[in-house]
């Protein structure tokens, strides 16, 4: 039987996560843990994640995680969530600095108190932060994941930190983009990575149409 | 384009049953929160929350059971408020299944608690709930006070000046609700709504009075509201989510819509 692991560091709601693979791909085994060991095992593995970058990071250098990272990404499928898509960056801006996994070149910025967009009437409007609810995603690259999921779909988003999408560190890997006062990355990719900003197991039917996909890629592109 | 408004149906809960009634033709147990959860997500509700109105303990169970059970089945964000009081009431919830707590009359007596949330648990979770009513009289700048006690009990606390500080304190949400117009279905106070709205840098859930689908629409272009909530013109079935966001969107407002 398919399993996916689905890395439990202490940090966040990942009963949502494991219902929804769950739900989606009810032949494969879904299995919460912090051991090493099933982790390895795992056909598919994913890194999820909600709360503070410094809390996180400590959390998952503390067990080991950011290590076993770095081994079972290279050779199975790896999905990050939310803050475990920004834990795969070189550093983030939060919490004073913290330094991250950095199996992706960058760093995650801040949206900022002051964050503005101006509307098709070209009047200045204030943008609230936590960027929080429905966005569009901009698919900007193909990707076995975005099978079936509509060009400027909206997903879930919740942060207040994230990954500029046209850096000259991302081009490379940015798969999808989202507008939000600035352009940030929704979805990253290298290999057999992917990663998204928003939340997959929250955004209904595209959410669940991605986790789908994820449960059935091989890895390759 | 960019980001969407948001409508949320909000159910009252007592003992694991929808209380206030729903009214669907078409789902079979309507005192069960996650058939009408369901039912809403098949409209196209943004998000869906849960009021856990229960008093006993045993029911506090119920509740967990209930949150559960629908984020095994509702794949949207779920708020939980109602009973929210220390840090394990957050844990609990958040590992049943809910993304996000809705903290009220805790947050009135013990500021600092909210805090204590935030940094555990991260801003993207917490939401302060807070229920404003209008305290000057005609013809004076106006002034709403917080209320506890479903609106009887006074706190003397400046209802603008207290979203700023549950901002500062590290809320991610303001769930705001007008008492004077709660269940009046005139609409919202779309004046409180502006003030909080123009004051905090973080969104504000419009909620209170809501009767008719502009209603729904003036709490975004004209109190400034990030989301909508809204509870008995939904469950009598006046309205469906999907006529609400159909509204919305007539009005110029981005919405979520397959």
């Amino acid at each position: 039987m398919n399993t996916i692991a689905i890395i439990d560091y202490g940090m966040g709601n990942l009963h949502s996560v494991s219902k929804a693979f769950e739900h989606v791909a009810p032949e494969t085994r879904v299995i919460v843990t912090s051991d090493a060991g099933v982790i390895r095992e795992a056909d598919r593995v994913v890194l999820p994640g909600v709360g503070a970058m410094r809390d996180c990071m400590a959390e998952m250098r503390r067990l080991g995680v950011d290590t076993l990272v770095r081994e079972v990404s290279v050779d199975r499928p790896f999905l990050g969530i939310c803050v475990g898509m920004q834990a795969l960056l070189e550093r983030s801006e939060e919490n004073n600095g913290v330094d991250s996994i950095g199996l992706f070149p960058g760093r995650v910025v801040y949206f900022g108190d002051e964050l503005f967009e101006t509307n098709a009437a070209g009047e200045k409007q204030r943008l609230k932060v936590p960027h929080m609810g429905w966005n569009q995603v901009h698919q900007t690259m193909d990707h076995p994941l975005w099978r079936g999921i509509a060009e400027q779909a909206r997903f879930y988003f919740v942060h207040s930190y994230y990954v500029p999408a046209q850096s000259a560190d991302s081009a490379d890997y940015v798969v999808g983009e989202t507008h939000y006062g600035t352009d940030l990355a929704a979805a990253i990719a290298r290999d057999s990575i992917f990663a998204v900003q928003f939340h997959p197991e929250k955004s209904q039917h595209s959410g669940l149409q991605l986790l789908k996909n994820f449960a059935h890629w091989s890895g390759q592109l | 384009m960019g980001l969407a408004k948001r409508i949320i149906p909000c159910l009252d809960v007592d003992n694991g049953r929808v209380v206030k009634g729903v009214q669907f033709v078409d789902i079979r147990d309507a005192g069960d929160p996650v058939e009408v959860a369901k039912k809403y997500d098949e409209q196209g509700a943004d998000e869906i929350t849960f009021l856990d109105i229960t008093a006993s303990h045993q029911g506090r169970d119920t509740m967990v059971h209930t949150v559960e059970k629908m984020a095994s089945q509702v794949f949207i964000p779920l708020t939980v408020g109602g009973g929210i009081r220390k840090v394990e009431d957050i844990r609990i919830m958040l590992n049943a299944g809910a993304d996000k707590v809705s903290i009220n009359t805790a947050a009135v007596f013990n500021p600092e608690f909210v805090k204590e949330a935030a940094e555990r648990f991260g801003s993207q979770c917490i939401v302060v709930a807070i229920d404003a009513k209008k305290v000057s009289k005609p013809g004076e700048p106006d002034r709403w006070e917080i209320f506890t006690h479903g609106g009887r009990k006074p706190t003397g606390l400046d209802a603008v000046e207290w979203a700023k500080k549950m901002a500062a304190y590290g809320a991610g949400e303001i769930l705001l609700t007008s008492m004077d117009q709660d269940g009046m279905k005139n609409g919202f106070d779309l004046g409180v709504t502006r003030a909080i709205t123009d004051a905090v840098s973080i969104p504000v859930i419009a909620s209170g009075g809501v009767g008719n689908l502009q209603h729904l629409a003036d709490g975004v272009t004209i109190g400034g509201a990030d989301a909508v909530l809204a509870a008995s013109i939904f469950h009598f079935g006046d309205y469906t989510v999907q006529e609400a966001k159909a509204h919305m969107a007539a009005c110029g407002i981005e919405m979520r819509i397959d």
